[in-house]
């Protein structure tokens, strides 16, 4: 398999997951927006930063404007992660990678291309919302199915769910990294309406509320909610998860190939890490220290899975 | 004075139907057509959604389109198919003998039967291909033979395409989609299929492998990229003959060998399928600025480490100047007078045929000797005046860079539009393979069709459109 393919699949993955995250987050805003009108404003500041697309926002608007939020982070073509960008990137690595793909998950990946061009040609109107995300979500959803359902279990199928757990693990922990100050202990003292809502984003964004309450009952709790996002291998969206999976696909492509590499070992440490700690530790040591140490870590793990695969010269 | 109306392959008057398409007459009488508006409506959409698609240089908008597919076959006789075969693959023979012995003896300029001018001053001509012998003496791999008809019985052959014709992945997704919409035609039919090209293509290339080969040969296609206008193509073929696509930068000179870099290191490449021009091929040997090949190849070539499809130096024979000189070329190298005839073709760079031709510009078709896609071409009886003028100022500025031919009534063959059938022009683009022992030619090719009304340009960067075409059994 060419290195260029193995990169191509990796990013068409990483470009998939990211779109459907902003749509998932876009999603958290606008039901924010609807219900508590209030901290609105905040709320979408926090998702153009846990997308880093603050800067770029801020530089074409004056004000926060939700209306402004929704067209910057779905469709603009200055915002080059905009859900239109990124899913047209995703489709020009799949051209690239075509001969590695079957017939579903290539056309999967067209029509999700095709139809959001579509629905994204215009401002999306505020009543036509819901339904353009759930566009968004389903189109990557079908590309996914196509993927499980057709792809051989070999290099390429690890290649692409590598790009899907690094880009997945990188999301849920910008959205603790920007919100960590709302889960810590001494948020509870702090003001006089502590704010479930932000609560109620975080786990909103990572579409986990209904996990959420099977797993911990109705009693929220900040500490909870970093533990689930964190620790809970269970839940697909936690770092711990992702980071398992990366440790397993990687040792799949050790197996296939008969050589391991420093990124097996890279991912491997990573998961040790997370499964030697608790969520009291994290605490203890600072819940945004140990967020940005991850967030390092694994910015380093996809710079040496690139060096390691041969992705470019 | 009313020009006589074009040979239609079709329809004989305007109800009854020529031999080969009897079967599918019938049919085709039996069709409710509000059901073929949405079999054509059906198909367009296969099209779309599997991204057949070519991207159009210089309109960025609309960077990718689709080519119009005919849902009406165009349908050809065992007999008619048998001569044209023939035909053929005397011509593709011909002309690899011709490019042997250009870049070696050439034996056809000491015989007096082609100019030296022809060879010494055309920039398809490569020198660094002189004394070259490509593996299995197989220069031109992959040919498409573009065909037209003017009657019953009058074929002739419109250009040769010895670089790197495109298309074929239209011959074989048109054949699929007909598969699709109307599986009960290719029962009442007995069509022979070209499914199988891929297959042949991938054993036709190994078959051409280097001295420097190690067991299997490992065979890639080289692409200029997605942005490229054939890229689909490119992937396709790929795809179907389950080798890799890579381009430029997945390519370096390793231990004497091109070797592309994989996701375990560097393996060497046996046999390129090239979709790369001669110019961008190798920064060292030909153009320095292109970032699309790979440096060194033609040092590796040279000495037998890779072998190239098409062999560098193959346009040589495609040249619209040399096309004039063909039947003398397929006499010459094969003892025998050619079976297909070349269309008559006044070469510019001969004063009295450059005279002629200014005189009687408004009825010939005028083409650059070096021009592809119909650009650059003057086809005299559809143009203004102003044009007409402007092209006689080019023609008399650079007489050698022209050709021109008479204005041929092509045949038609009818699309189904809104109100019925309704003829237009077509041509064909049959593909043939060149291995050290054999050729093969896929039955049928691609046809174009112009889709206005009376246009003669089948083009698909200038709105032509395509259709699956039949080679009946016998």
């Amino acid at each position: 398999m060419l290195g260029k393919t193995a990169g191509g699949l990796y990013w068409m993955f990483r470009y998939l997951e990211r779109s459907e995250n902003t749509a998932r987050l876009v999603e958290a805003g606008q039901r924010i927006a609807l219900t508590r009108s209030s901290s609105a404003e905040a709320e979408w500041a926090s998702i153009l930063a846990a997308l880093g697309a603050k800067a770029g926002f801020d530089a074409k608007y004056d004000a926060t404007e939700p209306q402004a939020v929704v067209d910057y982070l779905l469709r603009d073509r200055d915002n080059p992660a905009s859900v239109m960008q990124i899913v047209a990137m995703a489709r020009d690595n799949a051209r690239t990678v075509r001969t590695a793909l079957t017939r579903e998950v290539w056309e999967a990946v067209n029509e999700c291309y095709l139809t959001l061009r579509d629905v994204l040609a215009r401002r999306v109107p505020e009543r036509d919302l819901p339904e353009v995300l759930g566009t968004i979500r389903t189109r990557s959803a079908f590309v996914r199915g196509a993927l499980h359902g057709t792809m051989m279990r070999n290099d390429i199928y690890n290649f692409a769910r590598i790009g899907t757990f690094l880009e997945r693990a990188d999301n849920t922990a910008r959205l603790l990294d920007v919100k960590y100050y709302v889960l810590l202990p001494s948020a509870l003292h702090v003001g006089s309406t502590l704010d479930n809502v932000q609560w109620e984003t975080i786990l909103r964004a990572v579409s986990a509320e209904g996990a959420f309450r099977m797993a911990y009952g109705g009693d929220t709790q900040p500490l909870d909610i970093a533990e689930f996002l964190i620790f809970d291998g269970r839940m697909p969206r936690s770092l711990k998860f992702c980071v398992r999976k990366l440790s397993e696909n990687l040792g799949h492509i050790a197996m296939q190939y008969g050589a391991r590499m420093q990124s097996q070992e890279a991912a491997d440490a990573l998961t040790a890490h997370l499964e030697g700690q608790t969520i009291e530790a994290v605490f203890e040591a600072g819940l945004h220290e140990e967020v940005a140490g991850f967030i390092r870590d694994l910015s380093a793990l996809g710079r040496q899975i690139e060096e390691d695969y041969r992705f470019i010269a | 004075m009313t020009k006589p109306a074009p040979f239609d392959e079709m329809l004989v008057g305007s109800d009854a139907f020529r031999t080969p398409y009897q079967t599918y007459g019938s049919w085709f009488s039996e069709q409710d057509p509000a059901r073929l508006r949405k079999k054509a409506r059906e198909a367009e959409e296969v099209f779309r959604v599997t991204g057949i698609t070519f991207n159009v240089y210089g309109r960025e908008e609309a960077a990718e389109r689709l080519i119009p597919f005919d849902i009406v076959p165009r349908v050809i006789s065992a007999r008619e198919w048998t001569r044209l075969e023939r035909g053929i693959e005397q011509r593709v023979r011909a002309i690899n003998a011709f490019l042997h012995d250009i870049y070696h003896r050439q034996e056809i300029i000491r015989a007096g039967r082609l100019p030296v001018e022809m060879i010494a001053r055309n920039e398809a001509f490569l020198p660094q291909m002189v004394g070259t012998t490509p593996p299995g003496n197989v220069w031109t791999h992959i040919v498409g033979v573009d065909l037209v008809r003017t009657g019953e019985d009058q074929f002739y052959v419109l250009e040769d395409n010895a670089r790197t014709p495109s298309g074929v992945s239209y011959m074989l997704e048109n054949r699929e989609t007909m598969l699709r919409m109307f599986p009960e035609l290719f029962a009442r039919n007995r069509v022979r299929p070209v499914s199988q090209y891929p297959k042949s293509l991938r054993q036709s290339l190994a078959a051409c492998a280097p001295a420097a080969t190690d067991g299997k040969p490992c065979v890639a296609v080289l692409t200029p990229g997605i942005h490229n206008s054939a890229y689909y193509e490119h992937s396709f073929l790929a795809d179907q003959m389950g080798v890799e696509l890579v381009e430029g930068h997945d390519l370096r000179v390793v231990d004497g060998r091109v070797a592309m870099r994989t996701t375990q290191g560097y393996q060497p490449i046996d046999v390129l399928y090239r979709r790369v021009d001669d110019d961008f091929l190798d920064p060292l040997n030909f153009n320095p600025d292109s970032m699309l090949g790979v440096p060194g190849i033609m040092d590796v070539y040279r000495a037998g480490g890779i072998t190239i499809a098409n062999a560098p130096g193959t346009g040589i024979a495609d040249d619209k100047a040399i096309y004039s000189y063909m039947p003398d070329i397929v006499e010459f190298y094969t003892g025998e007078k050619a079976i297909l005839e070349n269309v008559p073709t006044w070469r510019c760079s001969d004063p009295d045929a450059l005279a002629y031709v200014l005189d009687h510009l408004s009825e010939l078709v005028v083409k650059e000797v070096h021009g592809s896609g119909g650009y650059g071409m003057l086809v005299g009886p559809a143009a203004s005046k102003k044009e007409l003028a402007a092209f006689r100022a080019k023609l008399t500025a650079r007489p050698g860079n022209y050709i021109a031919q008479p204005t041929l009534s092509l045949s038609t063959v009818p699309i189904f539009t809104r109100s019925g059938l309704a003829p237009r022009h077509v041509d064909l683009r049959p593909f043939v393979l060149v291995s050290p022992d054999k050729i093969t030619i896929t039955p049928g090719g691609l046809t174009r069709v112009a889709l206005k009304k009376g246009s003669l340009v089948v083009n698909s960067s200038q709105g032509g459109g395509t259709k699956d075409t039949w080679v009946l059994e016998d």
